[in-house]
Parts: C-alpha cells; structure tokens; sequence
C-alpha cells in the first residue's frame, strides 16, 4: 500500500490535482523523500504534529460539550436534577445521545466545507495542502451554540476560511484568527442565533415546552443572567468550573479546558505567557471594576451594575473567557512573537475581553472581538518590543568602555620600546 | 462612422474597468461603503455623480485658461457645490425619503476625490469634449462598482432588490424563508461594503494580471 501510494506520487506529480493528492498522502504516511543537498535534522514535531497535539487537547472539550447538550437540553425539560450525581445524570446514553447528534453534524460541516476549501486553493495555488485547517476545524463546533443552522455554519467556515485566511497567502500569513473570523462573522451576520436565551439549549429554538406545562423552555447563560440585571444565576460555582452550564458547545468547562491548556504548555505547543498574562489581565479589569461598584461610583439602577459587581475571579469561569485565552489567543502565527510582546498582548486580550463583555449592550461577551482586536495589534506590538531592544543595545554600545586587553608584562614592554 | 474616435472612445471605457477609480485607484470609497445598503441609493447616488462630474468637468474644461492657478481649488468647489446643490434639491423635490436616505452623503459628493481628481488631472489640461467625455467615463465607473456592491448588499442583506422581496417574506416565511434561510445582518452594516469591494478588486487583478502592483 505505502509503497504504491509512493509510486503513484511519483506518477501524479506535476499534475493539477497533485497537491489534493499529496495531502491524504502525507497525512497517512511519512513521504519517502530525501532531502536533496546537504544532511538535515528533521524534527518530528512538524505542522501536523503541532496540529494534532492541539486537537487532543481539545478532545476532552467536545466530548464534555456532547454530554452537556444533552444534559441542558433535558434539564431544561425536566428541570436540574436534585441530588446531581455524575454518572446517573450527566455522563448518560440519552445526554450523548443528543450531543452526538447536534454537535457532531456542526464538526462534520466545519470541516468538509473549510477542508473543501483549503483543497480547492490548494489545487489552484499549485501549492500543498496546509494543515492549518485541522485546528480551525475543530475549534469552530466548540464556540457555537449547539442549534446553529448547518448552512449557517458552512457559510460562514466559507467566508472564515478565504476571507479570513486564503486572500492573506495561507496558513501562516493570515493576521486575524480564522476560526474567531468565523464567530464574528456568524455573530454580525444572524445575531438572532448566536445571542439571546434561545440559542443554548438544544430544542429551544423550536419551541419545546417544559414537561408538565406550556411554558417554552429556555437557557440563558450566567453572563446573560448578570446582563439582564439579575444576580442569582442559579448555578453553583462548582456547577461553573466543572461547566454544568449553558453556553458555546465546548467553552462551558473551565476544568477540562485548564487541563487541556496545562497539556499544551507541557508540550510546548502554547505560550504560558499569553495564556498567563490573559488571566493577569481579566483579572485586573474584574478588580477596577469590583472596585468602582465598593467605591459606590455606580448607582445600583446602571444597566452595568450586575455584571460589573462579578466577583473578578469569576469571569473566568463562566462564558468563553478561558477558552479564548487557552486555545485561541495562543495561536502561534495571529499572536505576538517576542517575549515581552506576549506579554503586553495577553494581558490586553484578558483586559479587553471583560470590558467589552461588561460594556457590550447587545450580547454580554467579548473575548473573540477582544482576541481579534489584539490580533491586529500583534505585529505592531512586536515592532515596538524589537524597536525598544535596538534602542537599549545602541545606547550600551555607546555608553561601554573598551579596555585594551593587555597584560602587565607586556605594559613593560610597551613603556621600555617607548621610552 | 464610428461615434467616437477609438481615443474618445477609450476616455470612457478605460475608467470602467482598468482605470476604475474605485477598484483600481481606490477613490471615492467612503461613499461606496455608506450608502450600497440599498441598491435604489447605490443607482441614485451613481446618476447624482454622474450628472455632477460630467457637468463639472465641463464647466471647469471651459474655464480654465481663466482661472488664476493659485485659486483654483477654491474654484472647483464652488462649481461642484453648486451641482450638488442642484441635484440635492432635485432630490428633496422629487424623492424625499430616498433623499433622507442618502442624508449628508449628497452633500458629501462635493469632497469625492474622484471629482476634484478628475478636475485637476483632466479637465484643467483637456478640452470640453473630452473633459465630458472623461467625467461621463469615471462617474459611471464609481456607479458600476456602486451598484454591483449595492446589489449584492442588498440580496444577501435584506432579501430585496429595489425594495422588491424577490426571495421570499422572511415574516410571513415563504420562497426561501420556508427553507430557514436568513438574511445576513453582516452585510447591512458598512464594514461589508468593504468586503464586497475588495473581492471585486481580487477578481479584476486575478483576471488582470497586468494591474498587479510590484510588492
């Protein structure tokens, strides 16, 4: 097989759909090329490893997103269980069930469509097929709501896709995030299904009843609740960190998503340093904000008064916040590069995400727009920390004082041939 | 016998595709994103500037070997202030809500740089013929790009072309409704003008290969 696979390679080459071909190839099989001049050292950690370690992480994300699905959705039926047990509630055939039917059609379309595209320009190009897509694909179903329209989904990976990445030349030269691109776009173009209390729960949108009554079912989540100005949510911390909640399909878990975030940084695949520096700065914003409300600058009628007295630690738990810091602002080609550069663009994107998820009239969350603000600003960051590094190493130069290098005997020497 | 000499003949055609000033000379965009929400304003707007800078050329063409050059640019904006008065009082007159719709962007042609472009590299140096021609050329270039942005704005955003529901009732959920079809809000707001314009440019250049700038 592996060596026909070769043979045909060598047959093909050239060819138009060469590339297309090349792509399955490679992803099944290590090429048996060599490389033509010279012995180099490849290492083992290239593109798609970088990718697929991403993907593990993000596993744990999807599979918990499909047991909440169902969990919500018959939660929001029949009411939360009262005495919550793991397995007897959550971890049941009937929740994965409803989760493997809603969420997988969302993975399956995200990447047919976006893996469609990369091939097709691919062929175009002439070019291989990168596997930028394999993450983008992935993290698209997790930032959703669970009942988003299949054509909707696909329109948007399509405008993601070649407007957010291929009009910029590919994987690695894109400036803004592809699959944020793809959740901005979907917010701005149908914010009817991406925002409000209908869109979290599976069914609600279709407009289940509860049992027992005709009341519609709905789900709102935390920062929803907080934004309508009430202050009890109804959900227990724990219920928040292990992600018992209703939001995006992947983002409600802030344990899994830590773990998979540890995962990545002991892999070296993500930067500890924006991911640190996210949280630094969330928290930051979260403290201002605590404070103005004890310091009674906010009257408690302000529209922002729920979300703006959130204990500052909490915003972490809930919405997308910690999801965008672990797996989207660390992307390695729309972030900053430099050391202090990640720094300055983590601690942004945590600052900003809060403020506009405060501050946003229409849907109380901001770490996407937040996120791909900063991605903008990245080169720009990286300019100045490269600029600031030049600055300080002209000025030891000029400041330095070179000592001629000479030894005592040979200073004798020096003075007898001059004197 | 031709209409227009093979010369005359390309003052007009040049600025609808290879000289366009939208796409290729990048002018006049502030009004390309305002306004294409409706394709009725878009093809509104595109006869205003047409009339305005086919007008304005001429004049400016017949006075300019009397205008003082020091002053000139004061010159040409009382010329195209003055078109524009006419075409927005026109407009109050005759079609007032499409006047509210257009609001401060009639008034807005006066700073248009594809006007006063056209006035100082053409009109100043060429005769009124040709200035008119040259004026007709660029001003249906800006309407052509306006209204294919406008047209495009308008289906995917509001289902509609010139306020004709052509895909359906999105309330009442018939034609492509029925199916779950939605309307794009994305393409309503102002920011997908500039979408639509710059994938008409990737298409003319990918097409063109000529008018690819060197990196």
């Amino acid at each position: 097989m592996k060596e026909k696979l070769h043979q045909l390679k060598l047959k093909y080459q050239g060819k138009k759909m060469a590339p297309a071909f090349n792509a399955l190839h490679t992803f099944l099989y290590t090429p048996n090329e060599t490389t033509h001049s010279g012995g180099h050292i490849r290492g083992a950690d290239d593109l798609k490893r970088t990718m697929n370690t991403v993907i593990m992480a993000l596993v744990p994300c999807l599979l918990f997103g499909m047991f909440n699905a169902g969990y919500q959705h018959y939660s929001a039926i029949n009411g939360f269980p009262e005495n919550f047990d793991l397995f007897q509630h959550f971890l049941t055939w009937d929740n994965f069930l409803v989760g493997i039917t809603t969420v997988l059609p969302l993975v399956i379309v995200s990447y047919g469509v976006g893996l469609a595209i990369e091939f097709l320009f691919a062929v175009i190009k002439g070019h291989e097929v990168e596997e930028g897509y394999l993450v983008t694909g992935m993290l698209v179903p997790l930032i959703v709501p669970v009942d988003t329209p299949l054509w909707m989904l696909a329109v948007a990976v399509v405008f993601g896709v070649v407007i957010g990445k291929e009009v910029f030349g590919g994987t690695g030269m894109n400036i803004l995030n592809p699959a944020l691109t793809i959740r901005a776009f979907l917010f701005f173009a149908y914010p009817t299904w991406m925002s409000g209390d209908k869109v979290w729960v599976h069914g609600a949108k279709d407009g289940l009843t509860q049992a027992g009554s005709t009341d519609a079912i709905s789900g709102e989540t935390v920062l929803g609740y907080l934004a309508q100005g009430n202050t009890d949510t109804g959900y227990s911390l724990a219920d928040m960190f292990y992600g018992f909640i209703p939001g995006s399909v992947g983002e409600t878990s802030t344990l899994l998503i830590v773990l998979g975030g540890l995962f990545l940084i002991f892999s070296k695949i993500a930067s500890w340093r924006i991911m640190l520096s996210a949280v630094l700065g969330s928290l930051a914003m979260g403290l201002i904000f605590n404070g103005i409300v004890d310091a009674g600058w906010l009257p408690e009628y302000s529209k922002f008064y729920t979300l703006m007295s959130f204990p500052y630690w909490q915003h972490l738990l809930v919405g997308g916040l910690i999801f965008g810091i672990v797996f989207m602002a660390t992307d390695p080609v729309t972030g900053s590069q430099t050391n202090k550069g990640k720094w300055i663009y983590g601690f942004l994107i945590g600052f900003m995400s809060v403020m506009i998820r405060v501050f946003n009239p229409g849907y109380p969350e901001g770490v996407f727009l937040a996120i791909l603000l900063m991605n903008v600003f990245a080169p720009t960051i990286d300019h100045y920390v490269i600029k600031g590094n030049i600055k300080k190493r002209m000025k030891r130069l000029k400041t330095a004082t070179i000592y001629p290098k000479t030894s005592d005997e040979e200073v004798d020497t020096l003075k007898t041939e001059t004197a | 016998m031709a209409l227009l000499s093979k010369k005359d003949s390309n003052l007009i055609l040049d600025p609808l595709a290879d000289n366009n000033p939208i796409t290729i000379q990048v002018l006049g965009i502030c009004s390309a994103l305002a306004i294409t929400a409706e394709l009725k304003a878009s093809v509104v707007m595109a006869i205003s500037v047409l009339f305005v800078l086919g007008v304005g050329n001429v004049v400016i063409s017949l006075l300019r070997n009397v205008i003082p050059a020091k002053i000139r640019i004061i010159v040409q904006l009382v010329v195209v202030a003055a078109l524009v008065i006419i075409v927005d009082q026109v407009l109050k007159a005759f079609a007032y809500e499409l006047s509210k719709t257009l609001s401060v962007f009639v008034g807005l042609i006066i700073t248009n740089c594809i006007i006063m472009g056209r006035f100082e590299a053409f009109a100043l140096g060429n005769g009124p013929w040709k200035s008119f021609l040259d004026g007709i050329g660029n001003a249906l270039g800006y309407g052509v790009i306006l209204i294919i942005v406008g047209f495009f704005r308008e289906l995917l955003g509001s289902g509609t072309l010139f306020g004709i529901k052509v895909l359906g009732d999105p309330v009442a959920k018939t034609g492509l409704y029925a199916l779950g079809y939605e309307n794009n809000g994305f393409m309503i707001i102002p920011p997908a003008a500039l979408i639509v314009v710059g994938i008409i440019i990737w298409v003319q250049r990918s097409r063109n290969r000529a008018l690819i700038e060197e990196a």
